[in-house]
């Protein structure tokens, strides 16, 4: 193991144990410090304790080199973890009389190494001895020995070599040193420098064949993996609202998933930047930390913008939540954005990171490049479970279906921002173009910035098409007024009923009257006739009487 | 050009000031054998009386190879007069070891 970022990754395990690796590149690719923090990881973490042989740097220059990435040789070298030798060779001090042999050196190296057990050993740039030393023959020679005399000592050894013309390095050292080859480069393109890495061999190991862009800051080399060699980060279903609930109701009424990436794009002036910092200061609202990487405007400039639509940011930042972190990307090159955003995460520890936007990189790399910039960042952060939004700015008015840096495969959720135009007047509608694992809405909405923030309004479907803005709300008074018509003529018709009903209640109640008189009459007959028929019965009666009495 | 300048006037002075040499060997190797062989040969020759040898076994004090910045060997190193020179090799070549020394041939 190395202990050199990224680099045991990349080999599969680090360095060829017990035998010799070459180093080679060119002037101020980063040899030296690379071989150093072999060393000086090997002495700190792995407990193996290292020779240093420099053929260039004096030992005292050496530890003042280093002191800026914090490693004390001086210490280490007093707990004989290291040590260090500087070896000089002055071709005008030496005259060559006739046969000799390197055996100086080796017994220098191997009293180095046993005064402290060392189990690794650097030799940097072992091809100073040619300048030093006339007869070739000799030195190959006794170099070929050399690297034997280290293998069998089994010692992990690093040669740095200069790379020369169209060879690895300058003398052939490649012709010795078998086992292990790692190419460093140093490339500058459209005046920004990239660092390279590239494991030309590996005996008996399966490494990866990509060239790696790596970085030398503060903290020393770190390699970055173009691509993450496993998709195998954690994953969590927790939600985390977006700061507008209408947005949130287009995601299952839930939001975006945390640790997912968002991309927020669209023209210019459609509020991109305005949702990013709706969503950072949710993020704050709920006590938890994020990052802004603005790369087009001032924080000041944000805050002063955000405070006309009702976010104050000043107060999050007051309380530690929310940092800016504003450059312009010319600053530096990709790789160095990188690194201080891998920096600043580390530090700030944030559970929010928001780029606005990546569109500028651009003006700093190619699209590739940009595009192999943000798988790295969007892996780093996945794998720390850090929710990411980007914003893009799409330069053509024409919904792209593919984004400039093409990230849009990259982001789990996809949110463009687009300018509707019609009537007169420019409105914003959002789509939610993609959103991983959730049933996200398929409607377009009109995204209106308001005084108290941002929100999302149904658009209204009508026959002349998709009414937004004051079409809108034209369309909105007349279906008020529509109603308040409708009311009325409702209520109307209520009332004529009732008063038919009355009408006809009354009606019913007369003509009950009349039948009533009706039966009177009838019956009145009816009784006149009974009592007629009852007389009638009387007199006859009477009259059998009183003729029966006369007889 | 300071050097063949004073280095003549010492010889020729005679008594001048003594050659103190150190000659760093490996053992028994036969580089070494040669070189301690050749080099008393130049000695005698050249510098005879005035002249101090020390030869040295780098295996025996090989906290010297560091101090003393040694790669290859034979080394002779020429401490006194000044300056310093450094000899590498078997000494099998007198004309560049009396270079090396600083002793002008004619002498």
């Amino acid at each position: 193991m190395t202990g050199i970022v990224g680099l045991d990754e990349i080999t599969g395990g680090g360095l060829p144990k017990g035998r010799p690796t070459l180093i080679c590149g060119g002037t101020g690719c980063g040899k030296t410090l690379f071989s150093i923090e072999f060393i000086v990881h090997g002495a700190m973490l792995y407990g193996e304790p290292g020779v240093f042989m420099s053929f260039e740097e004096k030992a005292e220059e050496l530890v003042l080199n280093v002191a800026s990435l914090g490693y004390n040789l001086n210490q280490l070298q007093h707990d004989k973890l290291i040590r260090l030798d500087h070896v000089r060779i002055e071709r005008s001090e030496i005259e060559e009389t006739g046969e000799y042999d390197l055996d100086g050196l080796f017994i220098r190296l191997g009293h180095a190494i046993d005064s402290i057990g060392a189990k690794r050993v650097v030799l940097d740039t072992i091809e100073n001895l040619f300048s030093g030393l006339l007869d070739q023959g000799i030195l190959r020679a006794e170099l070929r020995r050399l690297f034997e005399w280290l293998k069998a000592k089994k010692v992990t050894t690093i040669i740095t070599g200069e790379k020369g013309d169209g060879t690895l390095t300058r003398q052939g050292l490649e012709e010795y040193i078998s086992d292990c080859v790692i190419l460093l480069d140093h490339r500058v393109a459209n005046q920004i420098s990239t660092r390279l890495l590239r494991i030309v061999k590996y005996r008996g190991s399966v490494h990866g064949t990509n060239e790696y862009p790596f970085l030398i800051d503060q903290s020393g080399i770190s390699v970055l993996p173009v691509t993450s060699l496993t998709l195998t980060h954690n994953v969590t279903s927790e939600r985390i609202s977006s700061g507008i609930p209408s947005l949130d109701k287009m995601l299952e009424g839930k939001g975006f998933f945390r640790g997912s990436s968002i991309l927020v794009s669209g023209t210019a002036g459609t509020g991109k930047t305005s949702i990013a910092a709706s969503f950072a200061h949710e993020a704050c609202n709920q006590k938890e930390r994020c990052i802004y990487f603005a790369f087009e405007e001032s924080p000041q400039q944000i805050i002063r913008n955000m405070r006309s639509i009702g976010f104050d940011m000043q107060q999050h930042i007051d309380n530690g939540l929310l940092r800016f972190h504003a450059s312009r990307p010319t600053l530096n090159g990709l790789e160095m954005h990188l690194v201080s955003i891998h920096k600043l995460i580390e530090e700030f520890d944030p559970q929010l990171v928001i780029l606005d936007p990546i569109t500028n990189l651009i003006t700093v790399g190619t699209v590739s490049e940009v595009k192999s910039m943000l798988i790295r960042l969007i892996d780093f952060l996945q794998s720390m479970q850090i929710t990411v939004m980007f914003t893009a700015l799409s330069l053509n008015t024409i919904v792209s279906e593919q984004t400039d840096e093409g990230v849009s495969s990259l982001v789990d959720a996809w949110l463009l921002v687009r300018d509707i135009e019609s009537n007169g007047e420019r409105n914003r509608g959002m789509y939610v173009m993609k959103s991983r694992g959730m049933k996200h809405s398929n409607q377009v909405r009109e995204f209106v910035i308001t005084d108290e923030g941002l929100h999302l309004v149904d658009v209204f479907l009508s026959p002349d098409g998709v009414l937004t803005g004051s079409a809108r709300e034209a369309q909105q008074l007349q279906e008020a007024t529509g109603k308040a018509l409708r009311d009325y003529a409702v209520n109307r018709k209520d009332r004529e009923i009732e008063r038919k009903r009355l009408v006809l209640e009354s009606k019913i109640a007369s003509l009950k009257e009349e039948f009533e008189s009706v039966q009177d009459e009838l019956n009145k007959a009816y009784v006149e006739e009974e009592l007629r028929k009852d007389v009638l019965e009387k007199n006859r009666e009477q009259l059998i009487k009183s003729r029966h009495n006369e007889q | 050009m300071i050097e063949q300048l004073t280095t003549p006037d010492i010889n020729s002075d005679g008594d001048g000031q003594k050659f103190e040499l150190r000659l760093f060997v490996t053992g028994a190797s036969i580089n070494s054998i040669r070189a301690i062989a050749n080099l008393k040969h130049i000695c005698e020759t050249y510098l005879a009386g005035n002249y101090s040898l020390e030869i040295i076994d780098v295996y025996q004090q090989r906290m010297l190879a560091e101090s003393e910045q040694i790669i290859a060997l034979p080394l002779l190193i020429k401490k006194m007069p000044l300056p310093q020179r450094r000899l590498i090799g078997d000494m099998s070549d007198t004309e560049k070891v009396l270079k090396g020394l600083g002793i002008t041939h004619t002498s």
